[in-house]
């Protein structure tokens, strides 16, 4: 049931999101996860644990980003089965960006922009089957994004 | 809402590649105006996109997402003419979509 429970609030969300008014679109997203201040307590809210080290999720980003407010990021994960990624910022305010979660012919890749407070690692934890892998690219921040 | 959000489909080497800009402000909340009052939080929170209204791609967002969240992503089973829609809600109710054909 855990590891359903990363997904099964988006299942929800889509079956519904067309029609049905904010209170149940709220209770679709999220909210304890987006509302963690750490990663940790992030990850703990989309009931994610034991992640892998993986080289087959490959990150963008730049080494060094001058405006926080706009970092352009792309992942590409070659694991088979990828049902979802999810992107973290370890230092930022609240730590997760967002979580993609892909079927009926999407491949496991995005690009996308974030915002970034601080130089900080960003994180990508993939959900392949009952199992999750991740990787981390860190990113130098010269000017706070998060204000 | 149609005006909030611009597409692109193009089919290249058998795979779809689909561009998405929608015009938001994706406030944090945590932010002042001029006068030093918070501006509230204003931020899109779910997205869906739809192949021939199937979906491929679900999301959720925070307000780490940039203003003016821009998105690509892509599908394989894709052929041209295919209906490609993407629809948002955010945190004050507010929603938009936006379709367009699968081109080469």
């Amino acid at each position: 049931m855990q590891r359903r429970a990363f997904l099964s609030a988006i299942l929800i969300g889509t079956a519904t999101a067309l029609l049905l008014p904010l209170r149940a679109i709220a209770a679709a997203w999220n909210k304890a996860a987006f509302a963690a201040i750490k990663l940790e307590e992030a990850e703990r809210n989309l009931a994610i644990d034991g992640e892998i080290l993986s080289k087959d999720i490959e990150i963008i980003a730049p080494d060094k980003a001058e405006n926080g407010a706009i970092v352009q990021l792309a992942v590409t994960c070659r694991i088979a089965n990828t049902e979802a990624i999810a992107v973290f910022v370890e230092k930022n305010p609240t730590a997760l960006i967002g979580n993609f979660m892909f079927s009926n012919g999407a491949m496991p890749q995005i690009v996308t922009r974030i915002k970034m407070a601080e130089t900080s690692d960003i994180k990508i934890i993939v959900k392949a089957g009952e199992q999750y892998f991740t990787a981390s690219k860190n990113v130098v921040v010269l000017e706070n994004g998060c204000g | 809402m149609e005006a909030n959000m611009k597409m692109r489909a193009k089919l290249k080497s058998e795979i779809t590649e689909v561009k998405v800009i929608i015009s938001h402000p994706m406030e944090t909340g945590r932010k002042k105006d001029d006068f030093g009052q918070l501006i509230p939080a204003h931020f899109i929170q779910l997205v869906t996109a739809t192949l021939n209204d199937k979906p491929v791609l679900e999301m959720q967002w925070g307000t780490g997402i940039s203003k003016n969240p821009y998105l690509t992503f892509y599908l394989k089973d894709a052929k041209v003419g295919d209906k490609i829609a993407v629809t948002w809600h955010d945190n004050l109710g507010k929603t938009g979509s936006s379709d367009i054909l699968v081109a080469t």
